[in-house]
């Protein structure tokens, strides 16, 4: 009968006088414990999705719905843009961008998005091909990991797109499937949640089906398209070249429509339209700080920094945050002096037992351990049952998130911040039980008999 | 085995409390008898070192009680001493038998289930092994009480009222099982107790 088993015996011959502190503390931890977890689940979504996006260009609305849609894909798109005044960010040569990759969003097959884009955007999110290959061709698609999995998606399996980004029998595009070629490697980005094809794919469904966007007309083109072409003189002078050579690729285009499919660079399109264009610069220098400005102020699209967006977006959520670690740390503390209460009014009816134990040859500082180790054991039952909660928890909101958001999140891993959260809940116990400890160590012995 | 040499003790400023001088050899029962109030628990707790004396000494065997310090005289207490009380309390959240094994641990023992299966056998209450105290009429209580004052083999054995909450059967059962084990031990008994119904048991007897 060693200490830890006299003070379990303690603690059990009594079960319901401990469970409130128990429950307490349970709920404290767990919520601390899932607020952790969902705090890194989510820093972590943000962080991987971020891939190194310095600015995305898209129609005027909020910046936060552009960061959103675009890098997130949870939210809707804002509109769209007309690829020509994106033309210069489009140019390979252009000195200040380092990658640019066009999305053009909208579309879904069973919830899942298909965004039309060019292949560079694997490069972007250091995504690779599992199975297949990367899309050559229009209507070929290379599924997310996630999604080829949940839509049961393998090669050379098609389908039919929707308008929308919500399953809708009504809004099928009909006579235009799309054919899986390849799928990913999953990342743990949100690219795992989604249906890749090349932008033309998109173009080529709504035209079709006469459901999408008519042809850009002439008079959306920015009107500072010239204050554009000003600060870009060189990449302008490129999209002037480019402009030639998109003539005739607009006949090819024409061509292709009819007959064989034979996809071109997006920058041969100058008149459709994509949703918003990534954009990777090579390193920070005055023009790409005063890129976004500059597009803010004098076209008709926008510009938005992700960095800033998630920034604005934690402070929003921290509001909220905050109020709800308040919250459990009022829990914890309410449930430590639970604990002391209940350990402390248990010694008055084991005043009698502890003086025993003394005359039985136990040491002061032997009943001083033993109430502390039932505090200690109340902390580690109570820790062991909230991470249980909060895990458990988080798992079974792993399926509704996933369901609203397209986004995995998993109870199953364990973060070093629940170690500190361990010791945390142990200080908590041993504070908790100091002051019975104390009075059982001080118990009179000769008193307490004598009273009987 | 037991003696004391002007033994006197006061609580806290209160009334000084003078002993007698007395002495007990190994093996020898004797009854300390005395009015309520007459100071026969403290004199007691005073030779079971629950208290320390403000004057005199106490010598049990070769060690004078004054000259342990607190942990010292703990474990001494726990090898040496057995005392039965009044009412029996027992740590209620374990079974008499690992009551019985709390208290050869916590004398620095090693638990003997033989030893303390042997010694409710011979209490007649083996089947209280596994029962929580609080399921034991009071008399079986009181024998376990006496069972967990002997499990140690202690050569002395203080009682305080042993009987005096018991009936006259029980009362009879418990003081001729005190005698026996005491006997078979060897162990130097003291009974202090107001109790009529003791007071021809023992030819040794104080008086305070």
């Amino acid at each position: 009968m060693n200490l830890l088993k006299l003070s379990w015996k303690n603690l059990t011959n009594k079960p319901l006088a401990m469970l409130l502190s128990l429950v307490l503390f349970a709920l404290g931890v767990g919520l601390i414990s899932f607020l952790f977890l969902v705090n890194s689940q989510i820093n972590d979504k943000f962080e991987k999705n971020l891939a190194g996006i310095d600015l995305v260009i898209g129609a005027k609305g909020s910046p936060l719905q552009l960061i959103l849609s675009s890098m997130y894909h949870i939210d809707a798109p804002t509109g769209n843009i007309t690829i020509k005044n994106v033309m210069p960010y489009l140019n390979a040569k252009n000195p200040y961008i380092k990658m640019a990759v066009p999305l053009s969003l909208g579309d879904s097959y069973r919830g899942y998005r298909i965004v039309g884009t060019s292949a560079n955007l694997l490069e972007l999110y250091q995504a690779k091909v599992r199975t297949g290959r990367s899309f050559r061709d229009v209507m070929e698609v290379l599924a997310g990991a996630g999604a080829a999995e949940e839509l049961g998606l393998k090669i050379g399996s098609t389908f039919q797109s929707s308008h929308g980004l919500i399953e809708d029998a009504n809004l099928v595009h009909g006579g235009h499937p799309f054919k899986v070629v390849g799928i990913l490697k999953p990342s743990g980005a949100a690219i795992d949640q989604l249906l890749l094809t090349p932008a033309q794919s998109i173009w080529e469904v709504h035209e079709h089906a006469g459901m999408g966007t008519p042809a850009p007309e002439a008079e959306e083109e920015a009107p500072a398209e010239d204050s554009l072409a000003h600060e870009h003189a060189e990449a302008t002078k490129q999209m002037g070249t480019m402009a030639l050579t998109n003539q005739e690729d607009d006949h090819l285009n024409e061509d292709h429509e009819h007959g064989k499919p034979q996809m071109q660079s997006i920058i041969n399109y100058p008149d459709k339209e994509i949703t918003s264009l990534l954009l990777q610069f090579n390193g920070h220098n005055i023009m790409t700080l005063n890129l976004q400005r500059m597009i803010n102020q004098n076209t008709k699209m926008q510009a938005a920094t992700p960095a800033i967006e998630i920034t604005r977006l934690y402070s929003l959520m921290g509001v909220g945050q905050d109020a709800l670690s308040w919250l459990a740390f009022i829990i914890m503390a309410v449930s430590g002096l639970s604990i002391f209460i209940s350990l402390y009014s248990s010694l008055s009816e084991r005043r009698y037992e502890l003086a025993l134990m003394r005359t039985m040859g136990a040491s002061p500082g032997k009943l001083f351990a033993m109430i502390i180790l039932e505090g200690l054991l109340l902390a580690t039952l109570g820790y062991g049952l909230g991470l249980l909660i909060s895990h458990f928890g988080m798992e079974l909101l792993a399926g509704e998130m996933k369901a609203a958001y397209r986004y995995t999140f998993t109870g199953l891993t364990f973060l070093p911040e629940e170690l500190y959260l361990l010791l945390g809940a142990l200080g908590l116990g041993f504070v908790a039980a100091v002051i019975p400890a104390i009075q059982a160590r001080n118990t009179d012995i000769s008193k307490t008999l004598a009273e009987g | 085995m037991l003696e004391t040499k002007q033994l006197a003790f006061s609580y806290d400023q209160g009334q000084v409390m003078d002993f007698p001088d007395f002495s007990l050899q190994k093996g020898e029962h004797c009854l300390l008898l005395g009015q309520s109030g007459s100071g026969k628990t403290t004199l007691l707790h005073l030779l079971g070192g629950l208290l320390s004396p403000t004057n005199g000494s106490i010598r049990v065997g070769e060690t004078e009680l004054g000259q342990l310090r607190a942990a010292a005289l703990d474990r001494f207490r726990g090898k040496n001493i057995g005392i039965v009380f009044q009412k029996s309390h027992f740590v209620r959240a374990l079974t008499i038998g690992e009551n019985m094994a709390l208290a050869q641990q916590l004398a620095g023992l090693k638990p003997d289930r033989e030893r303390i299966m042997e010694l409710l056998d011979r209490l007649n209450i083996t089947d209280k092994f596994r029962l929580k105290p609080d399921r034991l009429s009071v008399g079986e209580q009181q024998r376990a009480a006496i069972a967990r004052a002997l499990i140690n083999q202690a050569p002395i054995i203080l009682a305080d009222e042993p009987t005096s909450a018991l009936d006259d059967h029980n009362a009879e059962e418990v003081i001729q099982l005190l005698e026996e084990q005491a006997s078979v031990l060897g162990s130097t008994l003291l009974v202090v107790t107001h109790d009529k119904r003791l007071k021809d048991r023992f030819p040794k007897q104080i008086t305070l």
